[in-house]
């Protein structure tokens, strides 16, 4: 009786290299990553009036059409922005003209007392029990930028005053947790982002002088 | 019939490569996981600007891009030399963004919607101009998680 050979199975390698080689070039393992932000919802005619700020509370960035960059209406370096940003946030001095301090217990009871801040007391609720009265900042940034000004210098400062956040977060969480904020949980992660929360407006697009 | 007579001593075998295939397959199965195609050909120039403070975004099936930058030179003949707005493999006008998230919206389930985040893949050179329009287009239509794509950098 005629037996059917084994089929060869020596070209099998040569096949599996053509596919890796194949998956090897067509692989791009980079994952994309960059500043991710929130949008302000579209605005409508009959928006309900946003709370007061305070002047005091709104640090006011400008990039001009020249990329050049303004803090508070002076012109200023690139390289301070980070550092008045942190100034600004903490007020360590307790300064007139810098972000107002508020007591955790004060925010909250201020928050309890609106019936639409419900998980924003809660939040603040477990900063109290993890953190006692803590101080929190008022301070919101204020992003204003021209058409003209280029995309990089914006990234930059974007990235500048998120720099700010975090190191202000990571300050945070290492006195009070004991490690910087990407190493603890994120239940404590949560009780640090409502102690500094990421404030950064945005103004509705108009021209910068 | 001549016999082949062995010369000398003992020969070393030759190493034996039956275990090659199994080893290629096991590369093979790992970069078949790990490969991603590239989304969409590049009909822009997009050179990413860098920054420090960057962000892993996570699932990445739930990401949509939009890319603005100047056409490739193959393309200014049609498009112009100055930054534009490419969707899927397309340069677009900005009115055509509402739609492109509406599909993108579409091919996702109803579930997973709200995490769709939508990454800006702009050139460095690009002015702030068109990324306002860009932002005020998906502000429109809800779209508002956005990620500006950058390249990380270490910080000073």
């Amino acid at each position: 009786m005629r037996q059917v050979g084994d089929i060869n199975a020596s070209s099998q390698a040569d096949i599996a290299f053509l596919l890796l080689i194949f998956f090897l070039v067509t692989t791009s393992m980079d994952v994309d990553q960059g500043l991710l932000r929130q949008l302000p919802p579209p605005s409508t005619e009959e928006q309900p009036k946003t709370e007061q700020i305070n002047e005091r509370n709104i640090f006011i960035v400008l990039i001009n059409k020249d990329n050049q960059l303004a803090i508070e209406g002076e012109q200023a370096d690139f390289n301070e922005l980070t550092d008045r940003t942190i100034k600004f946030l903490t007020n360590p001095a307790n300064s007139e003209n810098l972000a107002e301090q508020v007591k955790a217990s004060v925010k909250y009871d201020e928050l309890a007392s609106k019936p639409d801040k419900k998980a924003e007391a809660e939040a603040m609720k477990a900063v109290l029990d993890n953190c006692g009265d803590v101080n929190i900042t008022r301070g919101v940034v204020s992003l204003q930028n021209d058409r003209g000004t280029k995309y990089e210098t914006y990234i930059q400062v974007q990235n500048s005053i998120v720099a700010a956040f975090n190191i202000c977060r990571d300050e945070f969480a290492k006195e009070y947790f004991g490690k910087v904020y990407d190493e603890i949980s994120a239940d404590e992660q949560k009780i640090v982002k409502t102690v500094f929360p990421l404030n950064i407006s945005e103004a509705e697009p108009r021209s910068v002088k | 019939m001549a016999k082949f007579r062995k010369k000398g001593g003992r020969k070393v075998s030759g190493l034996s490569t039956a275990s090659l295939p199994d080893i290629v397959f096991m590369l093979l199965f790992f970069f078949m996981s790990v490969t991603s195609m590239k989304e969409t050909d590049y009909k822009v120039k997009i050179k990413l600007p860098a920054a420090t403070e960057v962000k892993k975004l996570e699932k990445k099936s739930l990401v949509s891009y939009i890319y603005v930058g100047a056409p490739l030179a193959a393309f200014q003949s049609k498009f112009g030399t100055e930054p534009r707005v490419q969707l899927n493999d397309k340069i677009s006008d900005l009115y055509d963004i509402p739609d492109y998230i509406e599909a993108e919206r579409q091919s996702h389930e109803e579930a997973d919607r709200p995490f769709m985040t939508y990454s800006l893949k702009v050139d460095s050179d690009a002015k702030m101009g068109i990324i306002t329009d860009v932002k005020q287009e998906l502000r429109k239509v809800q779209a508002l998680k956005l990620n500006y794509s950058t390249l990380k950098v270490a910080r000073k």
